[in-house]
């Protein structure tokens, strides 16, 4: 295994398994997120299972997976940037590949300005200072019509990167012929759906329900 | 029936004097094309304008001209091998431009790859990954009676198809991070689902993988676009048989 992780497949594999395991924690936070449709006490409740120490052991984790996965997606995109020093005058990738496909860093980095945002706006209050409910917290900022849009535009980005993310994963560590690749294409699409569509219903329930 | 005439067309072509100086476009008109010309012979028709005007013939790859060697190449319109699926540059018909059409052509832009002249890049890179393992060493005796070594249908399906790739670069030069990996798949996969390849096949493909990112190769992120350009049009699958007989072999280390 000793030059592994310096190959360049090796460094796909790490962008693959952190890039999954990011997947099974946005899994977790839609659910929890989903309970703030069914009312106050519900979400709070969801909250207070998070504060569990066995989830509190998994944070740290979680912020490695993410600091892993932007580390060797930069080291990533920057050797490629550099295999090719003179561009083309002309390009028509549209022709041959997807929109997200070409631009899973960018994506990324949106992504990543909006999580700095977001854990402005919640995560740090629910840390660090004493907040009596977490539902009006998320309920009186995601009533702001600006931050409900910078919200929604940010679920969609997500589900734009994971659309690409999700089979990519996959393929990265050699599971995938041609039978799992379509399977895997649908399942990446149904995940980009869910994820797109779950974190943007709640700014819009907010928007027009909150009070 | 005639051929169409396309009475003028533009070409942008990229002139570079030699690897070390800077190149530029220059632009040609060149007049009364048949849309029977393949792309290669209206090139032709351009160099003998050219030479008639005591100019320097633009210099481009090419051999067979039948879609096989893997020799032409060109970037045509922002597309490698041109407009059109599943054809080399030779194979590709004026027929697919419209008459007035400006047309761009550029070499293959890869740092693996360099400008040797005009349109002509240098891909012994790709040799050089072949060198590292792309090959059968170990004594296989003469030509096997039929059926004497069993290997199923698919295996065998699956071989040649990754066998059709003819080298010529596409995958490289169309992928956006110029990663050699469809390349370097196709040869893995080819020889590693036959039983005379399988014996080296851990061997292989760590030198091949190592090979390909010491000469500068980008990383894959799985686009698709290589199987796309790829005139051979080789599937992507073997980028991940590629990828699980890498992992298998540095398992086992």
């Amino acid at each position: 295994m000793s030059n592994f992780l310096s190959s360049s497949i090796g460094k796909k594999v790490i962008m693959s398994l952190s890039g999954l395991f990011l997947i099974l924690f946005l899994c977790v936070h839609l659910s929890v997120n989903l309970l703030l449709l069914f009312g106050e006490e519900a979400f709070n409740a969801g909250c207070e299972f998070m504060e569990l120490p066995f989830i509190k052991v998994i944070e740290p984790v979680l912020a490695l997976g993410f600091i892993i996965h932007i580390i060797w997606a930069s080291i990533l995109t920057i050797q490629n940037q550099k295999a090719r020093p003179q561009k083309y005058a002309l390009r028509n990738q549209s022709k041959n590949c997807t929109w997200p496909s070409r631009n899973m860093y960018i994506l990324g980095a949106l992504v990543l300005a909006f999580l700095a945002l977001h854990i402005c706006n919640f995560w740090y209050y629910f840390k660090f200072s004493e907040v009596s409910s977490q539902y009006e917290l998320v309920s009186k900022t995601l009533m702001q019509p600006v931050y409900a849009v910078i919200y929604i535009i940010a679920a969609i980005l997500l589900g734009l990167h994971i659309s690409h993310g999700f089979w990519s994963a996959f393929q990265s560590i050699g599971f995938s012929n041609d039978i799992w690749r379509k399977r895997l294409e649908y399942v990446a699409y149904f995940f980009a759906i869910v994820f797109a569509v779950g974190f943007s219903i709640l700014p819009i329930y907010f928007l027009i329900f909150g009070k | 029936m005639a051929d169409k005439i396309l009475k003028e067309l533009t070409l942008k072509v990229w002139r570079q004097k030699d690897a070390k100086s800077k190149g530029a476009f220059e632009t040609y008109k060149i007049h009364n094309i048949s849309t029977g010309t393949s792309f290669l012979e209206m090139l032709d028709i351009l160099n003998e304008q050219l030479v008639s005007e005591n100019k320097e013939p633009v210099a481009f790859d090419h051999d067979c001209r039948e879609g096989i060697c893997g020799t032409c190449s060109l970037f045509i319109d922002g597309r490698a091998h041109g407009p059109d699926d599943d054809v080399t540059t030779c194979q590709l018909h004026m027929r697919r431009f419209e008459d007035g059409a400006t047309i761009t052509i550029e070499p293959w832009r890869s740092g693996a790859f360099p400008v040797i002249k005009d349109l002509i890049v240098d891909r012994q890179a790709y040799e050089k990954i072949l060198q590292a393992g792309g090959y059968v060493s170990v004594n296989t005796g003469g030509v096997p009676d039929g059926n004497a070594i069993p290997i199923s249908n698919d295996n065998a399906e699956e071989a040649m198809d990754a066998a059709a790739c003819i080298g010529c670069g596409a995958c490289a030069a169309t992928c956006k991070n110029s990663s050699a990996m469809l390349f370097v798949a196709a040869k893995v996969s080819q020889l590693a689902l036959l039983p005379q390849g399988k014996i080296e096949a851990a061997r292989r493909a760590k030198a091949m993988v190592a090979k390909m990112d010491e000469l500068g190769f980008g990383n894959c992120t799985n686009t698709g676009a290589c199987e796309m350009e790829c005139p051979k049009s080789i599937s992507i699958q073997h980028i991940a048989r590629l990828n699980r007989e890498f992992l298998k072999a540095k398992l086992k280390d």
